[in-house]
């Protein structure tokens, strides 16, 4: 009883914060409910991956190995987790809330016939977790009923597990698929081209709004300021769905949930959907020429001004800044 | 084609949202309920597929008898007709995931589009549960679905890009915010949807294992950010940044 089963998502070996935060979170619970946490990795050749993860406190480390765990698809994922802790008689399975996390979970608790809470951002010492609900406005506190209990956490609710001196034991297995059931085939993956950080792991983000008017002012105005900031580039929902920028650069309830440093909204009304997103950051930045937009109640700095002014501004600020 | 739509009844994405002072639940005095804005996606995507093919759109909820609105509005866009299974019951995503899974096994749709979240409890866990209980494939996050002869393929909207996956049918896709711009309901389409058949199960009569294993203990509201403060020029805001919050 109360062992916790991280699933460590890689991203072709390579293991991002996002997977980190979970991997901390497993630990925690793991100590809070007296069990042991086991991270597994998988994959075709998961155990190069597995050997990294194995540095980062788990008790154990499982590179679960199949050949139809090569790309990613849920069916197959599913099938190998659910065996797997059964297997491990796991009480706990936990992840981080990535695309993939909100992919697979649901999936593999309906296989394991369990609830699921979704993007906790507290573990409570009674056994109960914490979780956003209504785009971050009510936090819920909720229980799992149930020998098996899935979850998957914000990222940004959660410190990056670090690296200790030791290495915990690798075991490899492989997975207990049946190819027979598995009707998905992966086509094809289509990065977004980009030299700037992911948007979940960046100190500090930029984010331009509706009030940028057009894609070419997303290169023009805001990305001299996000790049002489070294920071990721973000964006609300209107900018996104005026096709200014690509879908993966959206922040919000419904887009990526992000908490750096530094939150430079420009242009941005601060809608709660947009809200829900960012709002966690440590020090947020506004810049809206509407001294009524909403994103003031939550920014710590904010600047009633035309952006297509300010923006280069700040740019050549920061630029003097850097020089003196 | 036959295509089944989940749809739920959410408030408003607009409203302000209160907890009560128990923490028993929200307010849901001067609350508008609408459809959940993904499961307005989910019906537009699956009427189009019906309009390119002919087909069958049946709607469905799980839910109180004031879901019948939405399940209306949802007809006055074009659905066909509408299932309603009725419980008082605060159900998890598991049972409404089995009791989606049980219409449909006597439905038999070809596919089955769900929202992709719910705006309320912001879980994102019906539509993948319903595809494992039914052991079917599931493309979540969809942004552009594309069927030939028995296949699809779906875009989807994950972590770094665009991920393209294929599969037959039947299936199950969830929407998310780019999939299409929804309709409105016409009034022609008002009128007709009065007519159109909306049929009630009581969902204690479908023998699913009803009883939620995810409680919810108790609501809060989170804790407000002090913001607010406003500054002079871009100048001071670097400045200020560089000096006060130390961050650049």
């Amino acid at each position: 009883m109360g062992d916790v089963l991280i699933f460590a998502e890689h991203q072709g070996g390579h293991f991002p914060k996002a997977t980190l935060t979970a991997v901390h979170a497993g630990l925690d619970l793991a100590k809070k409910r007296g069990g042991k946490a086991i991270a597994v990795v998988a994959g075709d050749a998961p155990e190069a991956a597995a050997g990294e993860i194995a540095k980062y406190g788990v008790a154990k480390v499982i590179a679960l190995a199949h050949p139809a765990l090569k790309n990613y698809l849920a069916d197959a994922h599913a099938q190998a987790l659910a065996a797997l802790a059964k297997k491990e008689g796991a009480e706990f399975i936990i992840a981080t809330a990535t695309a993939m996390g909100k992919d697979l979970f649901p999936r593999l608790a309906a296989r394991l016939g369990a609830a699921m809470a979704s993007e906790i951002t507290a573990i409570n010492d009674d056994g109960t977790f914490v979780r956003p609900t209504y785009a971050g406005n009510v936090m819920a506190t909720v229980e799992i009923d149930g020998p098996i209990k899935v979850l998957t956490v914000r990222g940004t609710a959660f410190d990056a597990a670090k690296p200790g001196d030791s290495a915990a034991p690798v075991e490899k297995q492989n997975a207990e698929i049946d190819a027979g059931a598995l009707k998905m085939e992966f086509v094809s993956f289509n990065a977004t081209k980009s030299d700037r950080p992911q948007l979940t792991e960046a100190r500090i983000i930029v984010s331009g709004g509706r009030g940028l008017k057009a894609a070419e002012n997303f290169k023009t105005v805001l990305e001299p300021l996000v790049d002489e900031l070294g920071a990721a580039m973000g964006a609300s929902r209107a900018a996104v769905d005026a096709g200014f920028v690509p879908n993966d650069l959206q922040v919000g309830q419904t887009g990526k949930v992000v908490a750096p440093e530094l939150y430079i909204a420009v242009g941005i009304s601060g809608a709660i959907q947009h809200l829900a997103g960012m709002k966690d950051s440590k020090v947020i930045c506004a810049i809206n020429k509407d001294e009524e937009a909403p994103i003031f109640a939550v920014a710590d700095y904010g600047l009633v001004a035309d952006l297509f002014k300010a923006v280069p501004e700040m740019t050549e600020e920061i630029k003097k800044l850097k020089h003196s | 084609m036959k295509i089944l739509v989940p749809i739920k009844r959410v408030p408003d994405p607009a409203t302000t949202i209160r907890v009560l002072s128990d923490g028993s639940g929200i307010a849901t005095d001067n609350v508008k309920w609408v459809i959940n804005p993904f499961c307005e996606i989910a019906i537009e995507e699956a009427l189009r597929i019906k309009e390119k093919q002919t087909g069958e759109v049946v709607l469905i909820s799980v839910g109180q008898s004031t879901w019948q609105e939405q399940l209306r509005t949802g007809l006055a866009m074009g659905a066909d007709r509408a299932i309603l299974v009725k419980t008082d019951a605060a159900l998890d995503s598991l049972a409404i995931a089995r009791i989606i899974a049980k219409i449909a096994g006597d439905e038999k749709p070809e596919l089955i589009i769900l929202g992709k979240q719910a705006i309320d409890d912001d879980a994102n866990q019906v539509g993948q549960m319903v595809a494992e209980v039914l052991g079917w494939p599931q493309a979540t996050f969809a942004s552009k679905v594309d069927i030939t002869a028995d296949k699809i393929s779906v875009v989807r909207e994950v972590d770094g890009g665009l991920e393209t996956i294929a599969f037959k049918m039947p299936a199950v896709i969830t929407s998310d915010l780019r999939l299409n711009e929804p309709r409105y309901a016409s009034l022609p389409g008002i009128m007709k949807a009065r007519k159109k058949e909306l049929k009630e199960i009581a969902a204690d009569s479908l023998g699913v294992d009803l009883a939620p294993k995810l409680k919810i203990k108790t609501l809060a509201a989170p804790p407000k950010r002090q913001g607010g403060r406003k500054i002079a020029s871009a100048q001071e805001m670097v400045s200020l940044l560089h000096t006060e919050a130390k961050v650049i």
